[in-house]
């Protein structure tokens, strides 16, 4: 067990901010966080890196209590901060340098390891600029940089693509998931794609409390009620909504039927079923027979979106 | 404990004191000042003395102290940076020992320079080495004590203007309070006295070095820090 959260909970005068979470992380598992803002993410975080101490419960890091261990826990953690602060007046070497001395690298493997990280996160060029000089996925490339210079077993990572351009972001999460190979991988986010192209595992928490925690493929399955087709056709002008619409749930599995988009005598529906029945040919032969043109039949995966919005929605309310 | 963190974080401070122009600022105005109130009292009282260097030094180190100082910690806070620091496996006081000796070396430059007015004084009259040896041990803890209490004032607070005032203020408080003694009992007197930064130092500044004065300059130095790396802890473990 590489991190062993139990009964976690954290106050801020009398706001919870993360109350009674336990979840257990294994070594080379990418963990997704997720969770509308305010949901606990960044305070659950900032406690397995020590920089905030827990109101009850206990964390253990590769055997180590955030607590009563609290710098074993530090040496053995990597961590990327939410809004990535760093020194503006030092240059990229003299940070790599200076993160690697307090995070006890030994003094000769230092040079070793700063070239290595200067390297993987691509900072070749900007070596020697001023931090404060650099444009925000630079920074965010030495963020990540320092919190691996010391090759941690344990990854925490709070948001590490915000402020990317499209293509450092794929980069960032192929060097993520190269990583979560022979490391522990925590990173939050509520890009949900980003869960979906880099993480094993997801937890969502809201306001406090886990509400899902499952690899992702569990999570769309257990939620996934009935399915939902995409059906734009082209239907004479005295063929109302209402109209088809009734035709339509003529077929059994059939639930509800809604008016998504309506122009120059197309309609767009989305078709949902109450199990998980393909019902693609039979709307297809009823399209057909009733002579009307089909312009797009498919159908549409529950994503991580929308499971996101139904476990954290409800509660909000 | 470990010297190689407070190093560190020594190194990394005195290079950002003289990577920025802070410690360029600090050192020529301090040296301005100075020199012009050398000068113009120099040849009035036609005396081979540094008394000018030891009398005014703590006074401008009242100001010149919190303004050294202030970024240290506040300007971690502000910018977010401290949770990088308290990420790292350190303890808070190497953090404090490590910014407190940076700053005291940057002191140490300061006064560096007016060695010139020794050796200016020497060729043209004779100097009492004592004097002037206990008179610079004497500005050192002085300067030791300041900045200490400063390092605590920026601690407090993530704003520098506020780690300036309150630092300013509890720096004036140590230095007034064997000024006011006329007005207290005796018994009062001698407790302030005792506390008093400046009470200390003339013992110094004659030559006279007693191990009372420096057991209090020690002391008031570890007080001082020990109230900064609480500040710190509290903030961690509360």
């Amino acid at each position: 067990m590489s991190i062993l959260v139990e009964n976690l909970s954290k106050l801020y005068g009398d706001a919870r901010a993360v109350n009674d979470i336990s979840f257990e992380v294994h070594s080379g598992e990418i963990l997704g966080f997720l969770g509308p803002n305010g949901a606990g993410k960044t305070t659950t975080m900032r406690i397995i890196t020590c920089y905030l101490s827990p109101s009850a419960g206990s964390i253990k890091v590769e055997g180590h209590d955030v607590r009563s261990d609290s710098l074993a826990v530090r040496k053995l953690v990597g961590y990327l901060p939410e809004q990535n602060p760093l020194y503006h007046d030092m240059n990229v070497l003299e940070y790599l340098e200076y993160t690697a001395q307090l995070q006890g690298v030994l003094p000769p493997l230092i040079p070793k390891r700063i070239k290595q990280m200067v390297d993987a996160c691509g900072l070749g060029e900007m070596k020697h600029k001023d931090i404060g000089q650099l444009s925000k996925g630079y920074r965010q490339r030495v963020g990540l940089a320092a919190a691996m210079i010391h090759d941690p077993k344990v990854l925490i990572l709070d948001e590490p693509t915000s402020g990317l351009d499209p293509n450092q972001i794929v980069e960032i999460r192929s060097l993520i998931r190269d990583l979560g190979k022979q490391k522990t991988v925590i990173l939050s986010t509520h890009i949900l794609p980003e869960v979906q192209a880099t993480c094993n595992r997801v937890i969502i928490i809201n306001r406090g409390k886990i509400v899902a925690d499952g690899p992702i493929e569990d999570l769309q399955r257990s939620l996934h009620g009935g399915e939902k087709i995409i059906l734009e056709v082209e239907a004479s002008a005295n063929q109302s909504f209402d109209l088809i619409a009734v035709q339509l749930k003529s077929i059994p599995a059939v639930e509800t039927v809604s008016l998504i988009d309506e122009r120059n005598g197309t309609k767009k529906l989305s078709v949902e079923t109450s199990d998980a029945t393909d019902i693609r040919k039979e709307l297809f032969q009823l399209c057909v027979q009733k002579g009307w043109g089909i312009l797009e039949l498919h159908r549409v995966q529950t994503s991580l979106e929308d499971i996101f919005r139904q476990l954290t929605s409800d509660s909000t309310k | 404990m470990k010297l190689t963190n407070i190093k560190y974080i020594f190194l990394k401070e005195v290079r950002s004191f003289f990577n920025s122009p802070v410690a360029y600022i600090v050192i020529v105005v301090y040296l301005a000042i100075l020199g012009w109130f050398f000068v113009s009292n120099l040849f009035i009282n036609n005396m081979s003395t540094l008394r000018t260097v030891f009398e005014m030094t703590p006074f401008l180190l009242l100001f010149f102290a919190p303004a050294m100082t202030m970024r240290l910690i506040s300007e971690e806070k502000k910018s977010g940076t401290l949770e990088i620091l308290f990420t790292k496996p350190i303890e808070e006081y190497e953090i404090i020992a490590g910014k407190f000796f940076a700053a005291w070396a940057l002191y140490f430059f300061t006064l560096l320079p007016t060695l010139c007015y020794y050796v200016t004084i020497t060729l043209i009259g004779t100097l009492d080495a004592g004097t002037v040896i206990g008179g610079y041990i004497g500005l050192m803890l002085v300067g030791a004590v300041f900045l200490a209490v400063s390092v605590f004032g920026s601690a407090l607070t993530e704003n520098q203007v506020v780690a300036f005032i309150v630092s300013l203020f509890i720096v004036f408080g140590l230095f007034m309070l064997d000024k006011v003694l006329f007005y207290l009992p005796i018994s009062l007197a001698n407790i302030l006295e005792y506390i008093s930064v400046d009470y200390h130092f003339s013992n110094i500044a004659r030559g006279v070095i007693d191990t009372r004065d420096i057991i209090y300059y020690i002391s008031a130095i570890g007080f001082a820090l020990f109230m900064a790396t609480s500040v710190l802890q509290r903030r961690r473990w509360a």
